[in-house]
Protein backbone atom coordinates (compact mmCIF):
# COMPACT_ATOMS: atom_id res chain seq x y z
CA UNK A 1 0.00 0.00 0.00
CA UNK A 2 2.74 2.69 1.18
CA UNK A 3 4.66 2.01 -1.89
CA UNK A 4 1.66 2.01 -4.40
CA UNK A 5 1.01 5.20 -2.63
CA UNK A 6 4.69 6.48 -2.74
CA UNK A 7 4.44 6.05 -6.92
CA UNK A 8 1.43 8.20 -7.09
CA UNK A 9 3.37 11.06 -4.98
CA UNK A 10 6.40 10.64 -7.15
CA UNK A 11 4.03 10.79 -10.41
CA UNK A 12 2.35 13.86 -9.34
CA UNK A 13 5.73 15.73 -8.09
CA UNK A 14 7.22 14.61 -11.37
CA UNK A 15 4.51 15.70 -13.35
CA UNK A 16 4.22 19.22 -11.52
CA UNK A 17 7.88 19.95 -11.61
CA UNK A 18 7.58 19.20 -15.48
CA UNK A 19 4.77 21.33 -16.27
CA UNK A 20 6.98 23.66 -14.38
CA UNK A 21 10.25 23.52 -16.07
CA UNK A 22 9.56 22.75 -19.96
CA UNK A 23 8.81 25.56 -20.57
CA UNK A 24 11.73 27.21 -19.26
CA UNK A 25 13.87 24.61 -20.84
CA UNK A 26 13.19 24.86 -24.59
CA UNK A 27 13.57 28.63 -23.87
CA UNK A 28 16.92 27.86 -23.01
CA UNK A 29 17.83 24.83 -25.69
CA UNK A 30 16.39 27.54 -28.59
CA UNK A 31 18.49 30.03 -27.86
CA UNK A 32 20.90 28.58 -29.08
CA UNK A 33 18.90 28.12 -32.47
CA UNK A 34 20.11 29.69 -35.64
CA UNK A 35 16.65 29.59 -37.41
CA UNK A 36 14.61 33.02 -37.30
CA UNK A 37 11.51 31.06 -36.83
CA UNK A 38 12.74 30.19 -33.32
CA UNK A 39 10.49 27.05 -32.56
CA UNK A 40 11.86 24.98 -35.48
CA UNK A 41 15.23 23.70 -34.69
CA UNK A 42 17.55 24.45 -38.02
CA UNK A 43 19.88 21.56 -37.29
CA UNK A 44 22.44 23.27 -40.14
CA UNK A 45 23.93 26.37 -38.14
CA UNK A 46 22.59 25.20 -34.87
CA UNK A 47 23.95 25.49 -32.38
CA UNK A 48 24.91 29.03 -31.90
CA UNK A 49 25.41 32.13 -30.22
CA UNK A 50 24.28 34.49 -32.92
CA UNK A 51 21.48 35.74 -30.83
CA UNK A 52 23.42 36.66 -27.79
CA UNK A 53 25.77 38.53 -29.97
CA UNK A 54 22.67 40.52 -31.45
CA UNK A 55 20.63 40.76 -27.92
CA UNK A 56 24.57 42.11 -26.64
CA UNK A 57 24.53 44.97 -29.50
CA UNK A 58 20.89 45.80 -29.34
CA UNK A 59 21.17 49.44 -27.94
CA UNK A 60 17.01 49.30 -26.87
CA UNK A 61 17.47 46.50 -24.95
CA UNK A 62 20.61 47.58 -23.12
CA UNK A 63 19.29 51.34 -22.61
CA UNK A 64 16.22 49.83 -21.14
CA UNK A 65 18.21 47.60 -18.86
CA UNK A 66 20.04 50.07 -17.45
CA UNK A 67 16.56 52.05 -16.54
CA UNK A 68 15.55 48.67 -14.97
CA UNK A 69 18.29 48.34 -13.35
CA UNK A 70 18.41 51.72 -11.55
CA UNK A 71 14.83 51.20 -10.55
CA UNK A 72 15.59 48.22 -9.32
CA UNK A 73 18.05 48.91 -6.53
CA UNK A 74 16.96 51.75 -6.28
CA UNK A 75 13.58 50.16 -5.09
CA UNK A 76 15.15 46.85 -3.24
CA UNK A 77 17.37 49.25 -0.59
CA UNK A 78 14.45 51.89 0.17
CA UNK A 79 11.40 48.97 0.40
CA UNK A 80 14.40 47.22 2.89
CA UNK A 81 14.04 50.06 4.93
CA UNK A 82 10.48 50.45 4.68
CA UNK A 83 9.78 46.56 4.91
CA UNK A 84 11.63 45.88 7.83
CA UNK A 85 10.19 49.22 10.10
CA UNK A 86 6.77 47.76 9.63
CA UNK A 87 8.08 44.00 9.63
CA UNK A 88 9.56 44.75 13.04
CA UNK A 89 6.67 46.95 14.38
CA UNK A 90 4.10 44.09 13.27
CA UNK A 91 5.97 41.30 15.15
CA UNK A 92 7.27 42.55 18.07
CA UNK A 93 4.41 45.37 19.24
CA UNK A 94 1.53 43.40 20.11
CA UNK A 95 -0.27 46.75 20.37
CA UNK A 96 -0.03 49.94 19.17
CA UNK A 97 -2.82 52.64 17.49
CA UNK A 98 -2.94 51.21 13.77
CA UNK A 99 -1.63 47.89 14.10
CA UNK A 100 -4.42 47.25 12.49
CA UNK A 101 -4.74 49.23 9.69
CA UNK A 102 -0.73 48.66 8.97
CA UNK A 103 -1.59 45.09 8.97
CA UNK A 104 -4.20 45.87 6.71
CA UNK A 105 -1.96 48.14 4.04
CA UNK A 106 1.01 45.67 4.01
CA UNK A 107 -1.25 42.41 3.59
CA UNK A 108 -3.81 44.42 0.57
CA UNK A 109 -0.99 45.13 -1.62
CA UNK A 110 0.54 41.56 -2.17
CA UNK A 111 -2.66 40.44 -3.78
CA UNK A 112 -4.19 43.78 -5.57
CA UNK A 113 -4.39 43.20 -9.36
CA UNK A 114 -1.52 45.34 -10.55
CA UNK A 115 -3.88 47.33 -13.28
CA UNK A 116 -5.61 48.86 -10.44
CA UNK A 117 -2.08 50.23 -8.33
CA UNK A 118 -0.82 51.28 -11.28
CA UNK A 119 -3.76 53.20 -12.32
CA UNK A 120 -4.45 54.50 -8.79
CA UNK A 121 -0.26 55.52 -8.71
CA UNK A 122 -0.89 57.62 -12.06
CA UNK A 123 -3.89 59.34 -10.77
CA UNK A 124 -2.12 60.56 -7.20
CA UNK A 125 1.01 61.58 -9.29
CA UNK A 126 -1.23 63.46 -11.87
CA UNK A 127 -3.10 65.09 -8.88
CA UNK A 128 -0.05 65.86 -7.28
CA UNK A 129 1.36 67.63 -10.18
CA UNK A 130 -1.46 69.50 -10.44
CA UNK A 131 -1.77 70.70 -6.86
CA UNK A 132 2.08 71.02 -6.14
CA UNK A 133 4.05 70.61 -8.74
CA UNK A 134 5.62 67.54 -7.76
CA UNK A 135 6.61 64.83 -9.19
CA UNK A 136 7.03 67.49 -12.28
CA UNK A 137 6.64 64.64 -15.26
CA UNK A 138 6.93 60.77 -14.76
CA UNK A 139 9.84 58.64 -15.14
CA UNK A 140 12.16 56.83 -12.97
CA UNK A 141 11.23 58.60 -9.65
CA UNK A 142 7.89 57.82 -9.94
CA UNK A 143 8.17 54.33 -11.08
CA UNK A 144 10.49 53.66 -7.76
CA UNK A 145 7.72 54.75 -5.96
CA UNK A 146 5.28 52.39 -7.95
CA UNK A 147 7.44 49.48 -6.95
CA UNK A 148 8.92 50.43 -3.40
CA UNK A 149 5.16 50.73 -2.49
CA UNK A 150 4.48 47.00 -3.46
CA UNK A 151 7.67 45.66 -2.55
CA UNK A 152 7.87 46.60 0.59
CA UNK A 153 5.09 44.74 1.33
CA UNK A 154 6.64 41.79 0.95
CA UNK A 155 9.88 42.45 2.75
CA UNK A 156 8.06 43.20 5.47
CA UNK A 157 6.34 39.54 5.23
CA UNK A 158 9.93 37.98 4.84
CA UNK A 159 11.28 39.97 7.56
CA UNK A 160 8.07 39.94 9.65
CA UNK A 161 8.31 35.57 9.76
CA UNK A 162 11.62 35.59 10.62
CA UNK A 163 11.42 37.58 13.54
CA UNK A 164 8.14 35.12 14.57
CA UNK A 165 10.10 32.48 14.92
CA UNK A 166 12.80 33.79 16.78
CA UNK A 167 13.19 34.03 20.68
CA UNK A 168 13.00 37.17 22.32
CA UNK A 169 14.96 36.35 25.48
CA UNK A 170 18.17 37.64 23.48
CA UNK A 171 16.84 41.00 22.91
CA UNK A 172 15.07 41.15 26.56
CA UNK A 173 18.59 40.04 27.99
CA UNK A 174 20.59 42.61 26.46
CA UNK A 175 17.42 44.98 27.43
CA UNK A 176 18.13 43.85 31.04
CA UNK A 177 21.98 44.99 30.66
CA UNK A 178 21.47 48.27 30.13
CA UNK A 179 21.30 48.49 25.96
CA UNK A 180 18.63 51.00 25.22
CA UNK A 181 16.09 49.61 22.08
CA UNK A 182 18.30 51.50 19.38
CA UNK A 183 21.22 49.52 20.28
CA UNK A 184 19.62 46.60 20.79
CA UNK A 185 18.25 46.01 17.45
CA UNK A 186 21.21 47.22 15.76
CA UNK A 187 23.16 44.80 17.77
CA UNK A 188 21.08 41.93 18.35
CA UNK A 189 18.20 42.10 16.27
CA UNK A 190 19.68 42.97 12.70
CA UNK A 191 22.40 40.45 12.41
CA UNK A 192 19.40 37.63 13.09
CA UNK A 193 17.07 38.76 10.75
CA UNK A 194 19.59 39.77 8.24
CA UNK A 195 19.32 36.08 6.00
CA UNK A 196 15.68 37.21 5.92
CA UNK A 197 16.63 41.11 4.81
CA UNK A 198 18.93 39.91 2.60
CA UNK A 199 16.41 37.69 0.43
CA UNK A 200 13.66 40.75 1.30
CA UNK A 201 16.00 42.99 -0.72
CA UNK A 202 16.59 40.17 -3.66
CA UNK A 203 12.63 39.62 -3.53
CA UNK A 204 12.41 43.48 -4.13
CA UNK A 205 15.13 43.67 -6.79
CA UNK A 206 13.31 40.47 -8.18
CA UNK A 207 9.77 42.19 -8.55
CA UNK A 208 10.69 45.20 -9.87
CA UNK A 209 13.10 44.37 -12.39
CA UNK A 210 10.29 41.93 -13.64
CA UNK A 211 7.34 44.50 -13.36
CA UNK A 212 5.63 45.81 -16.61
CA UNK A 213 1.72 46.92 -15.33
CA UNK A 214 2.83 49.46 -12.87
CA UNK A 215 5.88 50.74 -14.42
CA UNK A 216 3.75 50.95 -17.60
CA UNK A 217 1.41 53.41 -15.75
CA UNK A 218 3.50 55.47 -13.95
CA UNK A 219 6.56 55.32 -16.41
CA UNK A 220 7.08 58.53 -18.81
CA UNK A 221 8.58 59.20 -22.27
CA UNK A 222 11.81 58.24 -22.62
CA UNK A 223 12.08 55.47 -19.82
CA UNK A 224 10.70 52.90 -20.89
CA UNK A 225 12.14 49.32 -18.84
CA UNK A 226 13.67 46.03 -19.76
CA UNK A 227 10.05 44.50 -19.07
CA UNK A 228 7.99 47.49 -21.07
CA UNK A 229 10.24 46.66 -24.28
CA UNK A 230 10.12 43.11 -23.96
CA UNK A 231 6.12 43.50 -24.02
CA UNK A 232 5.94 45.23 -27.12
CA UNK A 233 8.42 43.03 -28.68
CA UNK A 234 6.40 39.60 -27.38
CA UNK A 235 3.33 40.92 -28.62
CA UNK A 236 4.50 40.84 -32.26
CA UNK A 237 5.26 36.87 -31.72
CA UNK A 238 8.31 35.31 -30.80
CA UNK A 239 11.80 36.09 -31.01
CA UNK A 240 15.24 34.85 -31.29
CA UNK A 241 16.46 37.41 -29.02
CA UNK A 242 13.78 37.14 -25.80
CA UNK A 243 15.14 33.75 -25.94
CA UNK A 244 18.32 34.82 -25.15
CA UNK A 245 17.17 37.20 -22.52
CA UNK A 246 15.29 34.52 -20.75
CA UNK A 247 18.26 32.08 -20.76
CA UNK A 248 20.52 34.77 -19.20
CA UNK A 249 17.65 35.52 -16.78
CA UNK A 250 17.50 31.74 -15.61
CA UNK A 251 21.11 31.46 -15.58
CA UNK A 252 21.95 34.24 -13.32
CA UNK A 253 18.98 33.81 -10.92
CA UNK A 254 19.73 30.21 -10.42
CA UNK A 255 23.34 31.25 -9.70
CA UNK A 256 22.10 33.97 -6.63
CA UNK A 257 19.55 31.66 -5.51
CA UNK A 258 21.40 28.60 -5.38
CA UNK A 259 24.36 30.52 -3.98
CA UNK A 260 22.45 32.68 -1.20
CA UNK A 261 20.64 28.83 -0.27
CA UNK A 262 24.07 27.71 0.22
CA UNK A 263 25.53 30.06 2.28
CA UNK A 264 22.20 30.59 4.34
CA UNK A 265 22.02 26.82 5.01
CA UNK A 266 25.87 26.78 5.67
CA UNK A 267 25.66 30.12 8.46
CA UNK A 268 22.74 28.34 9.78
CA UNK A 269 24.62 24.67 9.94
CA UNK A 270 27.22 27.14 12.08
CA UNK A 271 24.67 28.80 14.40
CA UNK A 272 23.45 25.53 15.85
CA UNK A 273 27.24 24.48 15.67
CA UNK A 274 27.90 27.35 18.07
CA UNK A 275 25.08 26.90 20.27
CA UNK B 1 6.00 60.14 20.28
CA UNK B 2 7.03 57.11 21.91
CA UNK B 3 10.15 54.83 20.45
CA UNK B 4 6.72 52.56 18.88
CA UNK B 5 5.33 54.78 17.05
CA UNK B 6 8.75 56.12 14.95
CA UNK B 7 9.39 52.65 14.31
CA UNK B 8 6.17 52.46 12.39
CA UNK B 9 5.15 55.87 11.53
CA UNK B 10 7.37 55.76 8.07
CA UNK B 11 5.95 52.38 7.04
CA UNK B 12 2.66 53.59 7.96
CA UNK B 13 2.61 57.57 6.16
CA UNK B 14 4.34 55.91 2.76
CA UNK B 15 1.54 53.32 2.18
CA UNK B 16 -0.88 55.99 3.48
CA UNK B 17 0.37 58.42 0.64
CA UNK B 18 1.51 55.84 -1.89
CA UNK B 19 -1.46 53.12 -1.73
CA UNK B 20 -4.92 54.35 0.29
CA UNK B 21 -4.73 57.60 -0.60
CA UNK B 22 -5.00 56.82 -4.85
CA UNK B 23 -7.73 55.22 -3.96
CA UNK B 24 -9.61 57.94 -3.29
CA UNK B 25 -8.62 59.51 -5.73
CA UNK B 26 -9.67 57.24 -8.30
CA UNK B 27 -12.96 57.83 -6.48
CA UNK B 28 -13.25 61.02 -7.51
CA UNK B 29 -11.90 61.06 -10.84
CA UNK B 30 -14.33 57.80 -11.51
CA UNK B 31 -17.41 60.92 -10.94
CA UNK B 32 -15.85 62.75 -13.10
CA UNK B 33 -16.44 63.56 -17.24
CA UNK B 34 -14.15 62.70 -20.01
CA UNK B 35 -12.27 65.73 -21.31
CA UNK B 36 -10.04 66.58 -24.42
CA UNK B 37 -6.88 67.60 -22.56
CA UNK B 38 -4.23 66.73 -20.18
CA UNK B 39 -5.20 65.48 -18.22
CA UNK B 40 -8.19 63.66 -19.78
CA UNK B 41 -11.27 64.69 -17.34
CA UNK B 42 -13.13 67.69 -16.04
CA UNK B 43 -12.12 68.62 -12.45
CA UNK B 44 -15.07 67.64 -10.34
CA UNK B 45 -15.21 70.85 -8.29
CA UNK B 46 -14.39 74.58 -9.41
CA UNK B 47 -14.53 78.00 -8.43
CA UNK B 48 -17.08 79.87 -10.59
CA UNK B 49 -18.00 83.41 -9.45
CA UNK B 50 -16.61 84.68 -6.20
CA UNK B 51 -18.22 82.42 -3.44
CA UNK B 52 -19.72 79.59 -5.75
CA UNK B 53 -18.79 76.63 -5.77
CA UNK B 54 -19.93 73.85 -8.50
CA UNK B 55 -19.54 70.16 -7.68
CA UNK B 56 -20.29 68.50 -10.71
CA UNK B 57 -20.89 64.80 -9.56
CA UNK B 58 -21.89 62.38 -11.93
CA UNK B 59 -22.89 58.71 -12.34
CA UNK B 60 -22.37 58.47 -16.02
CA UNK B 61 -19.23 56.43 -16.01
CA UNK B 62 -21.26 53.73 -13.64
CA UNK B 63 -24.51 53.70 -15.60
CA UNK B 64 -22.16 53.32 -18.62
CA UNK B 65 -20.47 49.96 -17.39
CA UNK B 66 -23.87 48.40 -17.02
CA UNK B 67 -25.43 49.49 -19.95
CA UNK B 68 -22.71 48.12 -22.08
CA UNK B 69 -22.82 44.64 -21.75
CA UNK B 70 -18.89 44.17 -22.37
CA UNK B 71 -18.04 45.27 -18.59
CA UNK B 72 -20.12 43.09 -17.25
CA UNK B 73 -19.36 40.52 -19.52
CA UNK B 74 -15.78 40.88 -18.68
CA UNK B 75 -16.09 40.95 -15.46
CA UNK B 76 -17.88 37.53 -15.28
CA UNK B 77 -15.80 35.93 -17.40
CA UNK B 78 -12.72 37.22 -15.00
CA UNK B 79 -14.37 36.19 -12.41
CA UNK B 80 -14.79 32.35 -14.06
CA UNK B 81 -11.48 32.14 -15.47
CA UNK B 82 -9.79 33.23 -12.11
CA UNK B 83 -12.10 30.66 -9.96
CA UNK B 84 -11.29 27.65 -12.30
CA UNK B 85 -7.29 28.47 -12.29
CA UNK B 86 -7.49 28.13 -8.94
CA UNK B 87 -9.20 25.45 -8.75
CA UNK B 88 -6.54 24.13 -11.47
CA UNK B 89 -3.83 25.22 -9.12
CA UNK B 90 -5.13 23.71 -6.25
CA UNK B 91 -6.06 19.89 -7.99
CA UNK B 92 -1.97 20.02 -9.76
CA UNK B 93 -0.66 21.92 -6.53
CA UNK B 94 -2.13 19.56 -3.58
CA UNK B 95 0.02 16.61 -4.25
CA UNK B 96 2.99 18.47 -4.50
CA UNK B 97 2.74 20.03 -1.52
CA UNK B 98 1.55 17.36 0.09
CA UNK B 99 4.81 15.12 -1.73
CA UNK B 100 7.27 17.98 -0.18
CA UNK B 101 6.01 18.35 3.55
CA UNK B 102 6.62 14.44 3.26
CA UNK B 103 9.51 13.90 1.89
CA UNK B 104 13.55 13.40 3.73
CA UNK B 105 14.62 16.99 4.97
CA UNK B 106 17.21 17.43 2.61
CA UNK B 107 15.30 16.36 -0.21
CA UNK B 108 12.59 18.76 0.87
CA UNK B 109 14.86 21.78 0.84
CA UNK B 110 15.87 20.66 -3.02
CA UNK B 111 12.22 20.33 -4.11
CA UNK B 112 11.25 23.65 -1.89
CA UNK B 113 14.12 25.65 -4.40
CA UNK B 114 12.65 24.14 -7.12
CA UNK B 115 9.43 25.47 -6.73
CA UNK B 116 10.04 28.86 -5.73
CA UNK B 117 12.98 29.56 -8.38
CA UNK B 118 10.58 29.88 -11.58
CA UNK B 119 8.67 32.28 -9.23
CA UNK B 120 12.01 34.61 -9.14
CA UNK B 121 12.23 34.47 -13.29
CA UNK B 122 10.37 36.97 -15.26
CA UNK B 123 7.08 36.47 -14.93
CA UNK B 124 6.73 38.04 -18.97
CA UNK B 125 9.39 35.33 -19.73
CA UNK B 126 7.68 32.60 -18.40
CA UNK B 127 4.51 33.42 -20.33
CA UNK B 128 6.68 34.07 -23.41
CA UNK B 129 7.66 30.72 -23.39
CA UNK B 130 4.49 29.49 -23.67
CA UNK B 131 3.83 31.30 -27.06
CA UNK B 132 6.73 28.82 -28.65
CA UNK B 133 4.99 25.64 -26.96
CA UNK B 134 1.65 26.37 -28.23
CA UNK B 135 1.89 28.42 -31.39
CA UNK B 136 0.75 26.18 -34.63
CA UNK B 137 4.81 25.64 -35.18
CA UNK B 138 5.59 25.56 -32.27
CA UNK B 139 7.45 22.86 -29.72
CA UNK B 140 4.20 20.81 -28.88
CA UNK B 141 2.91 20.89 -32.12
CA UNK B 142 6.28 20.00 -33.65
CA UNK B 143 6.57 17.05 -30.93
CA UNK B 144 3.18 15.43 -31.66
CA UNK B 145 3.36 15.74 -35.46
CA UNK B 146 6.51 13.87 -35.09
CA UNK B 147 5.06 11.52 -33.17
CA UNK B 148 2.37 10.63 -35.54
CA UNK B 149 -0.27 11.34 -33.21
CA UNK B 150 -1.73 14.35 -35.17
CA UNK B 151 -1.31 15.42 -38.97
CA UNK B 152 -2.49 19.02 -38.92
CA UNK B 153 -1.14 21.63 -36.17
CA UNK B 154 -3.62 21.71 -33.22
CA UNK B 155 -4.94 25.72 -33.03
CA UNK B 156 -3.74 26.50 -28.62
CA UNK B 157 -1.98 30.05 -28.90
CA UNK B 158 -5.12 32.59 -28.62
CA UNK B 159 -7.49 30.57 -26.85
CA UNK B 160 -9.28 29.86 -23.74
CA UNK B 161 -7.18 26.82 -23.06
CA UNK B 162 -3.69 28.85 -23.52
CA UNK B 163 -5.11 31.54 -21.37
CA UNK B 164 -5.62 28.78 -18.43
CA UNK B 165 -2.40 27.17 -18.94
CA UNK B 166 -0.75 30.42 -18.74
CA UNK B 167 -2.35 32.06 -15.05
CA UNK B 168 -1.62 28.40 -13.58
CA UNK B 169 1.36 28.31 -14.67
CA UNK B 170 2.32 31.19 -13.59
CA UNK B 171 0.50 31.13 -10.59
CA UNK B 172 1.32 27.37 -8.93
CA UNK B 173 3.85 28.58 -6.80
CA UNK B 174 1.92 30.91 -4.90
CA UNK B 175 -0.65 28.35 -4.51
CA UNK B 176 1.81 26.01 -3.17
CA UNK B 177 3.93 27.77 -0.90
CA UNK B 178 1.61 28.55 1.86
CA UNK B 179 0.04 25.08 1.12
CA UNK B 180 3.43 23.72 2.41
CA UNK B 181 3.88 25.91 4.81
CA UNK B 182 0.83 24.77 6.59
CA UNK B 183 1.41 21.04 5.63
CA UNK B 184 4.57 21.14 7.20
CA UNK B 185 3.39 22.02 10.40
CA UNK B 186 0.74 19.18 10.65
CA UNK B 187 1.18 16.26 12.77
CA UNK B 188 2.15 12.98 11.01
CA UNK B 189 1.30 11.00 13.68
CA UNK B 190 -2.17 12.08 13.56
CA UNK B 191 -2.61 9.87 10.37
CA UNK B 192 -0.28 6.98 11.72
CA UNK B 193 -3.26 6.63 14.16
CA UNK B 194 -6.15 6.61 12.30
CA UNK B 195 -4.53 4.01 9.93
CA UNK B 196 -4.09 2.10 13.39
CA UNK B 197 -7.26 2.35 14.37
CA UNK B 198 -8.16 0.45 10.53
CA UNK B 199 -8.84 3.90 8.91
CA UNK B 200 -7.89 3.48 5.23
CA UNK B 201 -4.83 5.86 3.81
CA UNK B 202 -7.35 7.65 1.45
CA UNK B 203 -9.89 7.89 4.34
CA UNK B 204 -7.21 9.27 6.51
CA UNK B 205 -6.09 11.53 4.35
CA UNK B 206 -9.98 12.88 3.77
CA UNK B 207 -10.81 12.66 7.37
CA UNK B 208 -7.09 14.20 8.59
CA UNK B 209 -5.26 15.73 6.42
CA UNK B 210 -7.88 17.82 4.08
CA UNK B 211 -9.54 19.54 7.02
CA UNK B 212 -6.42 20.46 8.74
CA UNK B 213 -5.11 21.72 5.64
CA UNK B 214 -8.28 24.01 4.82
CA UNK B 215 -6.45 27.19 5.74
CA UNK B 216 -3.15 26.49 3.65
CA UNK B 217 -5.62 25.51 0.87
CA UNK B 218 -7.89 29.00 1.12
CA UNK B 219 -4.96 31.06 1.58
CA UNK B 220 -3.50 29.87 -1.30
CA UNK B 221 -6.31 29.68 -3.29
CA UNK B 222 -6.75 33.35 -2.17
CA UNK B 223 -3.39 34.14 -3.51
CA UNK B 224 -4.06 32.62 -7.06
CA UNK B 225 -7.59 34.25 -7.49
CA UNK B 226 -7.48 37.96 -6.54
CA UNK B 227 -4.60 38.57 -8.30
CA UNK B 228 -5.99 36.88 -11.52
CA UNK B 229 -9.30 38.43 -11.58
CA UNK B 230 -7.55 41.29 -12.87
CA UNK B 231 -4.73 39.67 -14.95
CA UNK B 232 -3.29 41.68 -17.68
CA UNK B 233 -0.49 40.26 -18.96
CA UNK B 234 -0.96 36.82 -19.49
CA UNK B 235 -4.38 37.25 -21.21
CA UNK B 236 -3.14 39.71 -23.56
CA UNK B 237 -0.15 37.43 -24.10
CA UNK B 238 -1.72 34.37 -25.07
CA UNK B 239 -5.77 34.57 -24.74
CA UNK B 240 -5.91 36.30 -28.63
CA UNK B 241 -7.99 39.20 -29.28
CA UNK B 242 -11.22 37.51 -27.69
CA UNK B 243 -10.01 36.81 -24.05
CA UNK B 244 -12.29 39.42 -22.51
CA UNK B 245 -10.66 40.00 -18.93
CA UNK B 246 -11.78 42.94 -17.16
CA UNK B 247 -7.80 43.88 -16.31
CA UNK B 248 -7.54 44.08 -20.23
CA UNK B 249 -10.61 46.34 -20.36
CA UNK B 250 -9.23 48.46 -18.02
CA UNK B 251 -6.17 48.97 -19.46
CA UNK B 252 -7.24 49.97 -22.95
CA UNK B 253 -9.73 51.80 -21.60
CA UNK B 254 -7.04 53.52 -20.26
CA UNK B 255 -4.35 53.70 -22.87
CA UNK B 256 -6.01 52.94 -26.00
CA UNK B 257 -9.14 55.05 -25.66
CA UNK B 258 -7.57 57.40 -22.99
CA UNK B 259 -10.82 57.69 -21.18
CA UNK B 260 -9.26 57.94 -17.21
CA UNK B 261 -13.14 58.37 -16.16
CA UNK B 262 -13.99 55.16 -17.25
CA UNK B 263 -11.15 53.20 -16.14
CA UNK B 264 -11.53 54.63 -12.82
CA UNK B 265 -15.12 53.61 -12.47
CA UNK B 266 -13.93 49.70 -14.02
CA UNK B 267 -11.04 49.60 -10.87
CA UNK B 268 -13.70 51.16 -8.67
CA UNK B 269 -16.32 48.21 -9.16
CA UNK B 270 -13.30 45.77 -9.31
CA UNK B 271 -12.40 46.57 -6.14
CA UNK B 272 -15.64 46.38 -4.35
CA UNK B 273 -16.38 42.66 -5.76
CA UNK B 274 -12.16 41.97 -4.56
CA UNK B 275 -12.39 43.43 -1.37
CA UNK B 276 -14.08 41.05 0.53
CA UNK B 277 -12.04 37.85 -0.60
CA UNK B 278 -8.50 40.41 0.51
CA UNK B 279 -10.59 40.62 3.88
CA UNK B 280 -11.16 37.22 4.21
CA UNK B 281 -7.24 36.27 3.24
CA UNK B 282 -6.20 38.97 5.66
CA UNK B 283 -8.81 36.75 8.41
CA UNK B 284 -7.43 32.93 7.33
CA UNK B 285 -3.55 34.75 7.27
CA UNK B 286 -3.98 35.78 10.62
CA UNK B 287 -5.53 32.63 11.99
CA UNK B 288 -2.39 30.51 10.31
CA UNK B 289 -0.21 32.67 12.13
CA UNK B 290 -2.33 32.85 15.18
CA UNK B 291 -2.05 29.15 15.28
CA UNK B 292 1.96 28.52 14.81
CA UNK B 293 2.51 30.11 17.90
Amino acid sequence: MNDRRSFFMITCIAFGFAFLYIPILSMMVFSFNASKLVTVWDSANSPTLKWYYSLLSNEEILDAAWISLKVAVINASGSVILGTLAGFGLARFARFRGRFTLNAMVTAPLVMPEVITGLSLLLLFVALEQTIGWPAGRGITTMTIGHMTFSMAYVCVVVQSRLATFDTALEEAAMDLGARPPKVFFVITLPIIFPAILSGWLLAFTLSWDDLVISSFTSGPGSSTLPMVVFSKVRLGVSPEINVLATLTVAAVTLIIVGVSLWMARSARAEKLAA
Amino acid sequence: MTGRGLVVVLPYLWLLLFFVVPFAIVLKISFSDVDLAIPPYKPLWEWTGKNALAIKVNFNNYVFLFTDSLYIKALLNSLKVAFFSSLLCLIIGYPMAYGIARARPALRNVLLLLVILPFWTSLLLRVYAWIGLLKANGVINNVLIWLGIIHEPLTMLYTPFAMYVGIVYSYLPFLILPLYANLEKMDWQLLEAAEDLGCRPWQAFYKITLPLSRNGMLAGSMLVFIPAVGEFVIPALLGGPNALMIGRVLWDEFFSNRAWPVASAVAILLLILLVPFMMWYQSVQSNESAGSK
